[in-house]
């Protein structure tokens, strides 16, 4: 069956509606807010700072160190609190998808250290967190040379689509899931799959969301300039 | 850093932000924070942020199964707090919150009855702090009392619980147990404390009170209290009831 | 021959290409990517001459010799103190670095005791973060009572102004004794709690609007409403 219309009458290049909130936690270094359609997650960075302990220490530059959480109530059937295989996985590629663009070589030894908590779930969450994660971190003055924007494409049915919600997700004729992260000049640096494509398909998912990541570039961009301007209405 | 200079400026009757010793700072409450959970809120204390989430799933009638209250410290939301199971700080905010819902009865248990003796409704709330600027306790009691007063029973179909839609029915409290926490710092009795001032607390003790009864109590910190200290912290408490209880309505 | 694509103080974000061609030159918070000068840093960029500069909004305190700054002990050895500088690393004060004279029989902590505030120098700083300090120098010295604030090290320029006319005339406004670490920590001494907390909120207030043009005027005025 083709799927000619998607669940929630979205374009089939059309992510959901975006909000982004930077500073929302006083007490980080670093922090941001970004919402996409349901799916709400908060990033906090902390650092460059001590690590401990020292043998994880890099003498040479620092480290990152990331971790994504989901509350227990973000999800509609209770998750446990707590780390799971999942979110171990989702805050290693979360790291992978940072470091790229971090300069650490002027805090050897230190680590910057970045906590996603994902608020409320509704697909697309481990992007949603990388994306607030890189405004964090430019928020919290680490030298980076891009931004880091995520978002995932994939196959609903027989279409390629951006950003697909849980709907979508647990589409009864299958889904194939993408995340991607890109630089804002593109380079790639998350890229997982789980599904069936074939080729084209891929290669066309990989162009819609280069399309759907400088979107999210420029909304996060905006985000940061505009948190600068709006300190008169504190 | 700054320990010696609250000290000082509480024997001049002062606090750092020019607060007065009984004076809350500014507090927001607001709900449905988060769409799954069966019911969300958040408040605010100043810039100290909670959020909580309830949640509800069918077991078998235990005493303990019915309220189930977890706090987790997430490193988002201090330098100070770390990864890993919840230590002794989180399950004593969770125990503490426990306490004055339960043992102030404002939960209907009757209400959670699905199949007598044979299944019941638990409830799972769970608290997540955003950022710590001081007293936890008591923001994280405001919006649990908050979310358990919205939160609405999901729908039940085929004997399973469809947790993606949600009926009209809720919990209905009775009564709301308010939890203040009063701390004392070189014998000055203060309330709501921020970051930094907790750094000097030396003795604290949580009262949670529900229309005029005191049903919870929790005395924390290294130094001692005595009798009349207690008493001026329970007056205190019994005042703050009404101010804080006007923010759930 | 070059392009520039950004007026003087423009918010930049870390990406964002602010010259093209090799006439230009980057000197901190920007890098070279290919022909690109590209921000590397949340901030405010400028333009003096060829070199193209971005002045950081937020950061930890990287120290240089040279520096002045704020620090509380913290831990000691048996041949110096560490102390805490607001940043993600301790720095070292060794016994021969001060300016008084200690015999090796002296208990260390008569000098500078755990929690003790000093104001000190960087006088050396290794690769692989070491950091040393000297109170040997006009105006290091250990400093008793007042209050500690503590704001974001790129923006202690705007506190203390061209030529210190911004700290100076909050000095003035608001009656209390002030000194600025380039590390971010800033001391303040006042006759009474109510103009120390104008003070604080003084300075708050500048580290928070710290990007905003007309900051002085706006100050004077800020301060003159508080009296």
């Amino acid at each position: 069956m083709s799927y000619t219309k998607r669940i929630d009458g979205r374009k089939f290049d059309e992510p959901r509606k975006m909000e982004a909130k930077i500073g929302v936690i006083p007490r980080a270094d670093g922090s941001a807010m970004f919402k996409i359609g349901d799916t709400i997650a908060i990033a906090a960075v902390y650092g460059p700072r001590e690590l401990h302990p020292k043998f994880l220490q890099n003498p040479e530059k620092g480290i990152l160190r990331c971790n994504y959480d989901m509350a227990s109530f973000s999800v509609p059937e209770r998750k446990k609190p707590g780390p799971n295989r999942r979110s171990t996985e989702i805050s290693m590629v979360t790291e992978k998808a940072l470091l790229p663009v971090l300069d650490l070589n002027q805090f050897p030894n230190a680590v910057v250290d970045v906590f996603v908590e994902i608020v409320q779930a509704n697909a697309g969450t481990r992007c949603a967190g990388i994306t607030a994660a890189s405004m964090a971190l430019a928020h919290a003055g680490v030298p980076m040379r891009n931004l880091i924007s995520a978002v995932s494409v994939g196959k609903v049915g027989d279409k390629i689509v951006i950003d697909l919600d849980k709907n979508e997700e647990d589409y009864e004729d299958g889904a194939t899931d993408i995340p991607v992260a890109m630089t804002g000049n593109h380079e790639i640096t998350l890229l997982q799959l789980d599904g069936e494509v074939t080729k084209d398909e891929l290669l066309k998912a990989l162009e819609l969301a280069k399309k759907g990541c400088s979107e999210i570039d420029k909304f996060q961009r905006k985000a940061l300039k505009e948190f600068y301007k709006g300190v008169k209405d504190e | 850093m700054n320990n010696d200079y609250i000290r000082s400026l509480l024997e001049k009757g002062k606090r750092i932000d020019g607060r007065k010793l009984d004076e809350f700072r500014k507090i927001i409450i607001e709900t449905n924070i988060s769409k799954n959970a069966a019911g969300s809120a958040r408040c605010k204390i100043g810039s100290t942020e909670v959020i909580v989430g309830v949640k509800f799933d069918m077991g078998e009638p235990y005493p303990d199964r019915t309220i189930i209250v977890t706090a987790e410290l997430i490193p988002v939301a201090s330098p100070d707090f770390e990864l890993g199971p919840p230590g002794s700080k989180a399950t004593e905010l969770a125990r503490i919150v426990d306490r004055g819902i339960r043992e102030s009865k404002c939960i209907d248990f009757k209400k959670l009855c699905i199949k007598e003796g044979e299944k019941i409704w638990m409830v799972f709330i769970d608290i997540y702090p955003l950022n710590d600027d001081g007293n936890l306790v008591d923001a994280s009691v405001l919006a649990s009392l908050k979310a358990l007063s919205e939160a609405k029973f999901p729908k039940i179909v085929d004997g399973r619980i469809d947790h993606e839609n949600k009926t009209n029915n809720g919990l209905k409290l009775n009564k709301f147990p308010i939890t203040t926490t009063m701390y004392k710092i070189n014998g000055n009795i203060l309330v709501d404390v921020n970051n930094k001032e907790e750094q000097v607390v030396d003795a604290r003790l949580s009262v949670s009170i529900a229309d005029g009864n005191i049903h919870a109590l929790q005395k924390g910190g290294n130094a001692s209290l005595s009798v009349e200290e207690i008493t001026k912290m329970i007056d205190i408490a019994i005042k703050k009831e009404k101010e804080l209880a006007s923010f759930l309505k | 021959m070059g392009k520039i694509f950004f007026k003087e103080k423009d918010l930049v974000v870390p990406g964002d290409i602010l010259a093209e061609g090799i006439d230009y030159l980057p000197s901190g918070g920007c890098i070279r990517e290919n022909d690109n000068i590209v921000a590397n840093h949340l901030g405010l960029v400028i333009l003096d001459n060829r070199f193209v500069k971005v002045i950081p909004l937020a950061g930890k305190y990287v120290p240089k010799v040279g520096d002045t700054v704020i620090g509380y002990v913290v831990d000691m050895s048996f041949n110096g103190w560490f102390f805490d500088i607001n940043g993600p690393y301790e720095a070292a004060l060794m016994v021969k670095d001060v300016a008084e004279f200690i015999d090796k029989d002296m208990d260390l902590a008569q000098f500078y005791n755990f929690g003790d505030l000093v104001i000190t120098q960087v006088s050396r700083v290794t690769r692989y973060s070491n950091i040393n300090l000297t109170t040997k120098g006009p105006g290091l010295r250990k400093i008793t009572g007042g209050k500690v604030i503590a704001i974001t090290p790129t923006k202690v320029p705007r506190v203390i102004g061209k030529q210190g006319s911004m700290v100076q005339m909050l000095k003035e406004k608001t009656n209390c004794n002030i000194i600025v670490g380039q590390n971010g920590l800033v001391w303040v001494e006042g006759k009474n709690p109510n103009d120390e907390l104008m003070a604080t909120e003084a300075i708050l207030k500048i580290e928070h609007e710290s990007h905003i043009d007309g900051l002085t005027d706006k100050m004077k005025e800020f301060l003159g409403e508080k009296k």
